[in-house]
């Protein structure tokens, strides 16, 4: 494989020593085979700059935790090969979310913040009996469910949303996705109404542009379109006007 | 100290997986106040990353019929090779379906039995009874007699976390996230919180608390190569182990997988061997039938891993900038096999490697999977030693596992464990007080104080921490691996001493201000090292093979002499851990044949 030298021109700054302006410093890196961007920053800061933030947890491209803008374009430094990337390889922090440092950012507590606003648990008055067989549900149903609640909470879905970039505190694709899965629940009670409550604002299905820079950049590839339009759907067919 | 820096609640739960929010669940049910901790946002916790599922005798689908919690329990102990405490496993396998319908009901989308006659992979034909049909399902996992494992999709972990952190916020537990616990606060009789850095500002923080509970999780990364998250380093066992009277129990039983994907070691799973891959060597030799010529590939996970390293030391391995490894060769199951059935190896091997499975070989070593070790705990998961103190999850030596884990019991002990020892920590605290004083709070805010202070001045050195860690890693992948003799441990145990004793001069390459991440790690890194050394002496002193721990001087087991749990204590000033050793509690079933082993060693 081409032993290329690879550029990364990465931004720094830490908003806990305002007094230093964030500038971009670049770091050299040989690639090796197989490389990823994880492998990459690792090396860096071992190597060159201990001081440097960013997040990985999983590496896997499982919990969500490294998304970023390689070369402008929103998405998880895990799962990206440099091979895949030109020489020079520009690393900036998601926008939208708090700024951490450098190119850590705070997409936990967003999102943590969207489940509160969506109410994101099953909603039910039955209490558990542990005596009792589960309730029945069908296979497909389960599977529809799954498909919904694989959203990993990156954030890049949000990064790349013009809406989310102006209005703070909208949702998102991710939220209206995070309604979605409980819509279909059958174990969650909410009505129709309940749920207009939660997504017919501004902050929920209003104020999507429909525009869909969203559904392309998902690295869990979630419908998001799809989604969308289901939860649009619905709150029309309820005779709610989104 | 700064006053706005202290948080006072009823129980400090320090891990926000799936074992700690499942005690705070159970906590705030008994009306209980608790805050929560983690490294990191709970949804990113490493409980996400299992995807296989979690055992529970529920008996719905075809191949479980006739599953029972005595059928599971013979295979917890026959696997954790009567290592484990068998009251435990008792307890443990008669509240799993419970437990597991219990997630159902706040959420989890667990696949469901779908009636009907269909054929297996095997070529075998069932059918699953109508009476079952949108009962919770199962699939089949290694090491079960039955059809067992419970799971949603290739995303188990990730539902059952995401389920679990719902009604932590529905509830609204307190949770506290990018905070490190660095120290407990403890009067050698009592524990009484944590000292806790702010991974956003660099700030120390103090918790106070009736009670403690250390649900932290596994120590993968000690090992180089290793299918862990990158956090999991065993932090919680540190703090345990640091007290001087907390132990550790079995610390030398560490699981392998046989198939990390080099150069991330995410784990390529069962599936492709299973399907009929093979494992080559660096000559494209098709080893494995040499060795087992009757399951061949197929043999159990440890054999698989321990030949495939016994290969690479007979100077058949692959060499690469990250290590020798062995090819896993799936191509001659075809194309389309590979992106339907194996679809999520192919993506891995696409997105992580940038091969493609149908075309190139996928580069594997045996990795570092799963920590049967930890904090020591009695059935009610309070830790030895200190009062007030639990540990629950892959952090805990609940012994449930004793030297071999089940695939399947370690997220089922997560949530069943959470659920028991909720319950013993709600008891306890509901009749505990608060028991600080600020002389003793004071003390262990200063140590840190001054550890922080001596790494940034480089007072007591100037060595690296990221080259001793490679050293570290280096040694125990080398030498506590997966083959163990007596002069390799003893080669390992010399080296990390030396490991250990230049860990503590560490000096920073940066100015460790704020939330410097190399500060954290110089902080984290010397109770690495003491984990290390468990790990090393106690393989060394134990001179028998049971289960993951293989000597090749001592293959056999030897009951007479080593049925017993190892006990490791760090006394103050040491630097090797003090072993003790205690015997495991067997109740039903006494020891055996595994029933599974290299086909040259069966005792
Ligand atoms: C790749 C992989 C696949 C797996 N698949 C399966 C499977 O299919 N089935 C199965 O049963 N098991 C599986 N396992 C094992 C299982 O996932 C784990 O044993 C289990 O999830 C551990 O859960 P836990 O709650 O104990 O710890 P974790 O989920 O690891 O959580 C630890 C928590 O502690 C926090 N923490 C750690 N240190 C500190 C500190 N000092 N201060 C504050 N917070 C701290 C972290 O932030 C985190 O929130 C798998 C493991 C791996 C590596
Ligand atoms: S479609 Fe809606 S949610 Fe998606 S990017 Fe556009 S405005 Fe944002
Ligand atoms: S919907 Fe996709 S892009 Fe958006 S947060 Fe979830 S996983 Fe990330
Ligand atoms: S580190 Fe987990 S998604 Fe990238």
């Amino acid at each position: 494989m081409s032993n290329r030298t690879l550029t990364f021109n990465i931004f720094r700054f830490d908003p806990y020593r305002p007094e230093v302006a964030p500038y971009m410093q670049s770091f050299s890196v040989e690639e090796l085979d197989g490389m990823t961007v994880f492998v990459a920053l690792n090396k860096i800061r071992e190597t060159e700059d201990t001081a440097i933030k960013f997040d990985f947890v999983c590496r896997a491209s499982i919990c969500g935790s490294c998304a970023m803008l390689i070369n402008g374009r929103p998405q998880l430094a895990c799962k990206t090969l440099t091979r895949n990337l030109p020489k020079k390889i520009t690393l900036m922090p998601l926008p939208v979310f708090k700024l951490i440092g450098d190119l850590s950012v705070d997409t936990g507590a967003w999102f943590r913040h969207l489940s509160l606003k969506t109410k994101s648990w099953i909603h039910t008055d039955k209490a558990f009996d542990p005596q009792v067989l589960e309730e029945r549900m069908d296979n497909q149903t389960a599977l529809d469910i799954y498909e919904a609640e694989r959203c990993i909470e990156c954030g890049c879905c949000i990064a790349s949303c013009a809406t989310a970039n102006i209005m703070e505190d909208f949702w998102g694709a991710a939220g209206i996705n995070r309604v979605a899965r409980f819509m279909i629940d059958p174990r969650d009670g909410r009505s129709g109404k309940e749920y207009f409550e939660v997504i017919g604002s501004e902050q929920g299905a209003f104020g999507c542009m429909g525009l869909m820079a969203c559904d392309d950049l998902c690295p869990m590839e979630l419908p998001l379109q799809m989604q969308l339009a289901f939860v649009r759907r619905k709150m029309l067919g309820l005779g709610f006007k989104v | 100290m700064n006053s706005n820096n202290t948080h006072i609640t009823d129980v400090l739960i320090i891990g926000a997986g799936l074992a700690g929010e499942r005690v705070a669940i159970e906590v705030a049910n008994h009306g209980l106040k608790s805050i929560i901790l983690s490294l990191i946002p709970p949804r990113r916790s490493h409980s996400t990353a299992a995807q296989g599922g979690m055992q529970a005798a529920l008996g719905n689908c075809a191949m479980g019929q006739g599953d029972s919690p005595d059928i599971h329990f013979q295979d917890t102990v026959k696997g954790s090779d009567w290592g484990c405490d068998q009251e435990v496993a008792r307890l443990f396998c008669d509240t799993a379906p419970s437990a597991v319908r219990q997630m159902s009901h706040w959420g989890v989308p667990w696949n469901r039995v779908v009636a009907g006659k269909k054929r297996l992979s095997t070529g075998q034909v069932v059918n699953d009874d109508p009476e079952y049909d949108g009962l919770i399902s199962a699939r089949d996992f290694g090491g079960t007699a039955k059809w067992r494992t419970c799971f949603t999709a290739d995303g188990t972990g990730h539902t059952l976390q995401y389920t679990m952190d719902s009604l932590v916020i529905k509830l609204g537990i307190t949770m506290h996230d990018r905070m490190e616990a660095v120290r407990l606060i403890h009067d050698g009789d009592h524990c009484m919180g944590a000292i806790v850095r702010c991974l956003r500002t660099g700030e120390l923080h103090t918790y106070l608390a009736k009670s403690t509970v250390l649900a932290t999780g596994g120590y993968g990364r000690l090992y180089g190569a290793s299918t862990n998250a990158i956090i999991n380093e065993g932090s919680g066992m540190s703090l345990a182990l640091e007290t001087g009277i907390v132990p550790l129990g079995n610390m030398e039983a560490v699981q392998f997988h046989p198939t990390g994907m080099v150069p991330v070691w995410i784990l390529i799973t069962e599936g492709a061997r299973g399907d009929g891959g093979y494992l080559l060597d660096k000559n494209r030799h098709r080893f494995m039938p040499d060795y087992e010529p009757g399951k061949k590939e197929l043999a159990s996970r440890d054999v698989v891993a321990r030949r495939m390293m016994q290969h690479i030391r007979q100077g058949y391995g692959v060499d690469s900038a990250y290590g020798q490894h062995l090819w896993l060769d799936i191509r001659h199951l075809g194309e389309k096999h590979i992106n339907t059935n194996l679809r999520e190896i192919a993506n891995i091997c696409r997105s992580f490697a940038g091969i493609d499975p149908a075309k190139d070989l996928i580069p594997v070593r045996p990795t570092q999977h799963y920590s049967m070790g930890g904090v020591r705990t009695n059935i009610d998961g309070a830790a030895y030693g200190l009062k007030g103190l639990f540990a629950c999850g892959e952090a805990a030596c609940w012994d449930l596992h004793g030297f071999n884990r089940l695939g399947g019991n370690s997220l089922a002990e997560t949530i069943v464990a959470g659920l028991i020892i909720g319950k013993k920590i709600a008891e306890y605290t509901s009749g505990a007080a608060q028991k600080y004083t600020y002389q003793i709070i004071k003390d262990h805010h200063a140590n840190i104080d001054q550890k922080i202070k001596d790494l940034i001045s480089g007072k007591d050195g100037q060595e690296n921490v990221y080259a001793l860690r490679d050293q570290m890693e280096q040694n125990l992948m080398e030498y506590v691996g997966i083959f163990r003799t007596a002069a390799e441990l003893q080669k390992a145990v010399d080296n990390l001493k030396d490991i250990y004793y230049r860990s503590l001069k560490i000096g920073l390459r940066s100015d460790g201000s704020g939330a410097n991440p190399e500060l954290s790690f110089a902080l984290r890194f010397p109770g690495m090292v003491r984990l290390a050394l468990c790990i090393a002496y106690g393989a060394l002193e134990r001179t028998e093979s049971r289960g993951s721990h293989y000597r090749e001087d001592y293959p056999r087991r030897d009951d007479q002499n080593w049925l017993n749990r190892t006990l490791a204590y760090w006394p103050a000033g040491a630097d090797l851990p003090e072993l003790k050793y205690e015997p495991v509690k067997i109740t039903e079933i006494q020891p055996d044949d595994r029933g599974y082993g290299e086909a040259s060693v069966r005792s």
